[in-house]
C-alpha cells in the first residue's frame, strides 16, 4: 500500500527529516510520535502525496485511495456540513452520497446543525466534520495529522471507536498524545 | 546552445571574447558608414544582436522550463532560471542601446512607433515578475513548478504580444519613424553577423559562469548541511 | 460527464462562497464606479471619445484584478487546496470552475459599469460589449492562473499585479481597438488570445498547485 525508503525533505537549508523507512499495508496503524515542530505534519504531507520529498523512494494508493486529515480540518467555513460534505462527495465520487453523508453526520452528532454554517461551530465541532469529510470516500490509507486535536470527551470517544473499526485499513497517524491509542499501534516511528 | 555543455569554460570566455574583438574591430572600422545617420548608426550593430540573443535566452530559459515540467531532470529549474536571468540582463541592454539609438537619430529617448523596443520593454516587466515570483515563494518543488509555468507563458506572450503592438499602431501612433533593420549588404551583413556570434557567445560565457556559481552555492550548502 | 460535474460543484462552491460572504462584488462594483469617476477628474477638456475608452479598458482591466486578488483566498487562508488537490479530479477543473466563478463577478460589476460609462461620459456600442464579454474571458483565465501563483508566496496582493498586467496588455490594445472601432480584426485577436492563453493556463493549472 504505502511503501517509503530513505525518505528525506528538506526546505533549502533546513533539513525536516531524513533516512525515513516507512511500510505500512492494510491492518497497520503507524503511530507517528514527537514534540511539536519536530517535522511529524512534513511527513504526513509527504505521505498523503501533497508534497514531494527531497529524497528517497515513495510508492503511494492512488488519490481516491487516501484521506488526509491535516492540523486543520479542511473544511469550508463558510458552507455548511451538509453543502461542504457535498462538495467532496462529488470530487470524491461517492456513491449514494446522500446516505454516506447522513451517516457520517449522524454518527458524529452533526446532523441537527447540518444547515449551519461552519464558521459558527466551535473548533471541536469542525474537527468532527474534518473526520466526515475524511471517511466520506472509504479511504483505504488513513492519514490522520493529530485527529484528537480539540475533541471533547465525546469527540475523543466517537474518534476512539472508529479508529478501532477502520482496523482493516491502513493508518498513519501522528500525536504527540501517544496513551489514547498506544494499544491500537502495530508499528511506532517516533520524531525527536 | 546544446555545444554549449560540451565546451569548457575557459574555451567559451576565450572564443567570447576573441568574436568580441573582432566585432568591435569590424562595427568601427569595417562596416560602411551610413550616409544619413553617420557613426551613431553603428549602434545597431549593437543593439539587434544584443535582443536576438535576449530573444535567444528567453528561449532556452522556456525550454528548459518545459524539460523540467515534462522530464524532471534534476537541475532544469536552476538552468532556466539562470537563462531567464541572463535575458533579462541583455534585455536591460536592449532597452538601453534603443533608448541611445533613439536619441542619437530621432532626439528622443523613447520612440513607441519602434515595434522591437516596445515589445522588450512588455518583456522586460514580464520577466521582471518573474522574479518577483520566485522571491516570494520558499525554495522548493512549488518553486520550481510555478517559475517554469510562467516561463511558459513568458515565450508565448512574446508572438502574441508582438501582434498586439503591430495592431496597435493603427490607432495610437500616427508618427512613424523610418525604421531600422535595412537591407544589409555584404559588408554589412558579415558585421551583424560577427557580432550576432559574440553576443552569443558572450551570453553562453556568462550563462555557464553564472550556472557553475550557483550550483557552488548549492553544493556549500549541502556540504553545511551534512555536517551540521 | 465526471469532469464537467467536477467543474460544476466547484464553480457552485465558488459562487456560494461568495454570496454568502458578499465582499467581492460589492467592492468591484464601488471601486469601478469611483474609478470612473476619478478619469472624469482626470481628463482634460475636449479629450476625444477614444481616450475615455481607453480609460475604460484600464477601469476594467484594474477591477478585475481587484475580484482576482480575492479568488483563491478561501483556500489559501484554510489550508483548503491541500484538500481540493488531493482529490481525484483533474487539477484543471479547479481552475476552470474559478475562471467560470471570476468571470460571473467580473460579468455583474460590468452590467453596472458599462451603463455608468455610458452616463458619465459617451455611448457603448455592440462592439464595445463583445469586446468586454471577449477580453473578460482572457483575462480571467490568465488571472486566475497567476491569482494561483500569487496566493502560494508571502507577497500575495502586491505580486499579483505585477505577474497579471504585462500578460494583460494585449488584451487592452485588443479591446481598445475593437471598440474604437478600429476594425473586425482586434476582436478577432481577442478571440486569438482567448484560446492561446486559455489553452496554456488550462494545461499548466496542474503544475502550479501540486508540490509534486
Amino acid at each position: 500500500m504505502l511503501s517509503a525508503r530513505n525518505l528525506s525533505k528538506r526546505f533549502g537549508v533546513k533539513r525536516v527529516f531524513d533516512r525515513v523507512d516507512v511500510s505500512v499495508v492494510a491492518g497497520d496503524f503507524l503511530l507517528v510520535t514527537g514534540p511539536n515542530g519536530s517535522g511529524k505534519t512534513t511527513l504526513l504531507r509527504v505521505l498523503a502525496g501533497l508534497a514531494a520529498p527531497t529524497g528517497g523512494e515513495l510508492e503511494l494508493p492512488p488519490r481516491e485511495s487516501i484521506g488526509y486529515l491535516g492540523h486543520e480540518p479542511l473544511v469550508y467555513r463558510e458552507l455548511t456540513p451538509l453543502e461542504n460534505l457535498q462538495l467532496f462527495g462529488r470530487l470524491y465520487r461517492v456513491p449514494e452520497r446522500r446516505e454516506r453523508i447522513g451517516m457520517l453526520l449522524e454518527r458524529f452528532g452533526l446532523w441537527d446543525v447540518r444547515h449551519d454554517r461552519v464558521g459558527t461551530f466551535s473548533r471541536g465541532m469542525q474537527q468532527r466534520l474534518g473526520l466526515c469529510r475524511v471517511l466520506l470516500h472509504e479511504p483505504s490509507l488513513l492519514v490522520l495529522d493529530e485527529p484528537f486535536n480539540a475533541l471533547d470527551a465525546a469527540g475523543a470517544e466517537l474518534l476512539d471507536e472508529t479508529l478501532t473499526e477502520l482496523s482493516a485499513r491502513a493508518l498513519v497517524v501522528a500525536t504527540h498524545d501517544p496513551e489514547r491509542v498506544e494499544h491500537l499501534a502495530t508499528d511506532r516511528l517516533a520524531f525527536a | 546552445m546544446f555545444v554549449v555543455k560540451t565546451i569548457s569554460l575557459p574555451v567559451l570566455a576565450g572564443a567570447a571574447a576573441v568574436l568580441m574583438a573582432l566585432a568591435i574591430a569590424l562595427i568601427f572600422f569595417y562596416a560602411p558608414t551610413d550616409p544619413d545617420q553617420g557613426l551613431s548608426q553603428r549602434i545597431f550593430y549593437f543593439h539587434v544582436p544584443i535582443a536576438l540573443t535576449a530573444y535567444a535566452a528567453f528561449a532556452w530559459g522556456a525550454w528548459k522550463a518545459l524539460l523540467h515540467l515534462w522530464k524532471r531532470p534534476h537541475g532544469a529549474d536552476l538552468e532556466s532560471y539562470v537563462a531567464i536571468h541572463q535575458g533579462v540582463i541583455f534585455g536591460s541592454l536592449t532597452l538601453l542601446t534603443g533608448s541611445l539609438w533613439a536619441k542619437i537619430s530621432w532626439g528622443v529617448w523613447w520612440a513607441w512607433s519602434d515595434n522591437q523596443l516596445v515589445l522588450f520593454l512588455v518583456l522586460f516587466l514580464f520577466y521582471c515578475a518573474y522574479f518577483m515570483l520566485r522571491y516570494s515563494v520558499d525554495p522548493g518543488p512549488a518553486r520550481a513548478n510555478m517559475s517554469a509555468v510562467y516561463a511558459l507563458f513568458g515565450v508565448v506572450l512574446i508572438p502574441v504580444s508582438f501582434l498586439a503592438i503591430r495592431l496597435s499602431r493603427s490607432f495610437i501612433h500616427p508618427v512613424v519613424f523610418t525604421s531600422h533593420g535595412p537591407q544589409m549588404t555584404g559588408t554589412q551583413f558579415l558585421t551583424f553577423c560577427v557580432s550576432l556570434a559574440a553576443m552569443l557567445a558572450l551570453l553562453a560565457t556568462l550563462y555557464q559562469l553564472e550556472l557553475a556559481g550557483k550550483r557552488l552555492d548549492a553544493h556549500l550548502r549541502e556540504l553545511r548541511e551534512l555536517l551540521a | 460527464m465526471n469532469y464537467l460535474a467536477d467543474v460544476g460543484a466547484l464553480a457552485r462552491k465558488d459562487l456560494l462562497l461568495e454570496l454568502r460572504a458578499k465582499e467581492t462584488v460589492p467592492a468591484m462594483l464601488l471601486f469601478v464606479l469611483s474609478t470612473l469617476t476619478v478619469f472624469h477628474f482626470a481628463l482634460p477638456r475636449g479629450t476625444g471619445h477614444v481616450a475615455a475608452l481607453g480609460l475604460l479598458w484600464v477601469a476594467l482591466v484594474f477591477t478585475a484584478l481587484l475580484g482576482l486578488t480575492r479568488a483563491f483566498v478561501p483556500e489559501r487562508e484554510q489550508g483548503l487546496m491541500d484538500a481540493l488537490v488531493l482529490a481525484p479530479a483533474d487539477r484543471s477543473a479547479i481552475w476552470l470552475a474559478k475562471v467560470l466563478a471570476v468571470l460571473a463577478f467580473l460579468g455583474l460589476a460590468e452590467v453596472v459599469a458599462l451603463p455608468a460609462f455610458a452616463a458619465f461620459f459617451s455611448g457603448i456600442d455592440g462592439r464595445t460589449v463583445a469586446a468586454v464579454a471577449l477580453a473578460d474571458v482572457g483575462i480571467c483565465a490568465v488571472g486566475t492562473l497567476t491569482g494561483a501563483m500569487a496566493v502560494a508566496g508571502r507577497a500575495r496582493e502586491l505580486i499579483l499585479p505585477l505577474l497579471f498586467l504585462p500578460l494583460a496588455i494585449p488584451v487592452v490594445v485588443g479591446g481598445v481597438g475593437a471598440s474604437a472601432g478600429a476594425g473586425g480584426r482586434y476582436l478577432g485577436f481577442l478571440v486569438l488570445y482567448d484560446a492561446v492563453f486559455g489553452l496554456l493556463a488550462w494545461a499548466s493549472f496542474e503544475y502550479v498547485v501540486s508540490e509534486t
